[in-house]
């Protein structure tokens, strides 16, 4: 018989170190989001362009080529990071991209007659944007971003093959120590199910509290 | 360390062996997924209450856990009870597995978006149920799927190195192989990158020629 006490501690060391990634990762993304988001709504063509490039870029590519990327071509250029860094940096700017895009659909879908109201307001293009146009789209986002942190969290368990130790990485270590692969792994699958579905409720949450005030502005 | 480009060229020919697998597994993911998401839709739609709530959970936690932890729970998990499966074969159910609760999703609401009034006219035309469907559902549930059909598979493009994990010789794990034999990272993970860029980008143009061709359908 095989004492599974210890061997419960390190798949919950690595879900700490999965909550980590999660966070820090999701915390990157949504200032990538919203700087490549509203940069992509700028009037100046280079920031627009700029942008549209590390969109198309980290869209385009896989977050598995790019964790590799960053974890084993980027020592070469001088920059080494730990397992943790390269996870969080590749997580965040991937998951960031496709927020960007997010941000832009939610910014152009507010009506035209908001933005003519506030150019008769005489409001400056940054305030028009902070109290008008954001705190409207604001809403429209967050079911989107609920599924983009979900598919981050997915993503973190790829970052166990650049050797860092999170979930996904103990339930191996576990299976190489006792032989037994059902209970590690089902283990691991059902505590990614419990903080998936963590993240969509406070999601809701989130979204049922910034909507409050909005009551009667949209439809 | 330099870009070498002699290597590049020495490299090629098994980077390319790589792709062919990475696109056999995608080709046949797809096929899995059009057909399990398909199994999906059914039986969330029409199958009795228990079996649609059934369904229903095993989807959302299929869609909430990761793709590799699944790949591992099917390549390593299954042959203790018997089931011995070899990698691709593996990579490739776990793929359609998991797109498939995605497709299934596209399925449901292309079915749900033809509007009540088609189902009602094919009854009052005294059409039978296989009729309904053949002739008057799926010809206008089909067309506007497509665009976000494509969009997943896109995705799922993406996803395949992950069979890497499971000792799927595809694109990833050639360049890993290749970079790990002769300590040189650069070359391999750079071109990884240019090759799934590039067919993304195709992808991309291919989507958007999609999108116009099918949201017309849709307006006629």
């Amino acid at each position: 018989m095989i004492d599974w006490s210890g061997y419960i501690g390190l798949i919950l060391q690595g879900a700490l170190v999965t909550l980590q990634l999660t966070v820090l990762g999701s915390a990157l993304a949504v200032v990538m989001a919203f700087t490549a988001g509203l940069a992509r709504v700028s009037r100046s063509f280079a920031v627009r362009a700029l942008a549209t490039t590390y969109i198309e870029f980290f869209r385009g590519t896989s977050i598995f080529v790019q964790l590799f990327w960053v974890y084993f071509v980027l020592p070469f250029a001088g920059i080494t990071l730990t397992p943790l860094q390269a996870g969080v940096l590749a997580l965040g700017l991937n998951v960031g991209a496709y927020g960007a895009e997010v941000v832009r659909g939610a910014v152009k879908a507010i009506g035209r007659e908001q933005r003519e109201a506030c150019i008769a307001l005489n409001l400056t293009r940054y305030q028009s944007m902070r109290h008008i146009i954001l705190p409207q789209a604001l809403p429209l986002m967050l079911p989107t971003f609920c599924n983009n942190a979900i598919e981050l969290l997915k993503g973190t368990a790829v970052v166990s093959l650049i050797s860092l130790t999170d979930m996904t990485f103990q339930a191996q270590v576990v299976r190489a120590q006792t032989g037994n692969t059902l209970i590690p792994f089902t283990v691991i699958l059902v505590l990614y199910f419990l903080m998936s579905w963590v993240i969509s409720r406070s999601m809701r949450w989130l979204e049922r509290r910034m909507t409050r005030g909005l009551d009667g502005v949209r439809g | 360390m330099e870009w070498d480009w002699n290597f590049v060229w020495q490299i090629m020919p098994t980077l390319l062996e790589g792709l062919k697998i990475t696109l056999l597994a995608t080709v046949l993911g797809a096929v899995v997924a059009a057909v399990v998401g398909l199994l999906f839709a059914i039986l969330r739609l029409s199958a009795p209450k228990p079996i649609a709530r059934v369904v229903g959970f095993l989807v959302e936690f299929i869609r909430g856990t990761p793709l590799l932890v699944q790949l591992y729970f099917i390549f390593y998990v299954l042959p203790d009870i018997g089931i011995s499966l070899p990698a691709l074969v593996a990579g490739v159910i776990g793929l359609g597995i998991h797109y498939g609760t995605y497709t299934a999703e596209v399925y449901r609401a292309g079915i749900e978006n033809v509007p009540r009034g088609q189902w009602e006219a094919a009854r009052a035309t005294n059409l039978t149920l296989r009729q309904t469907w053949l002739h008057v559902i799926l010809p206008q549930a089909i067309p506007p799927m497509i665009p976000a059909l494509a969009n997943y598979l896109i995705a799922m493009f993406k996803e395949t190195p992950l069979l890497s994990a499971i000792t799927v010789l595809e694109l990833m794990n050639q360049a890993k192989s290749i970079a790990n034999s002769n300590y040189r990272y650069i070359e391999p993970m750079t071109l990884v990158g240019v090759f799934f860029l590039i067919m993304s980008l195709i992808s991309v143009v291919f989507l958007r020629w999609l999108e116009e061709r099918y949201s017309r359908v849709e307006e006629r």
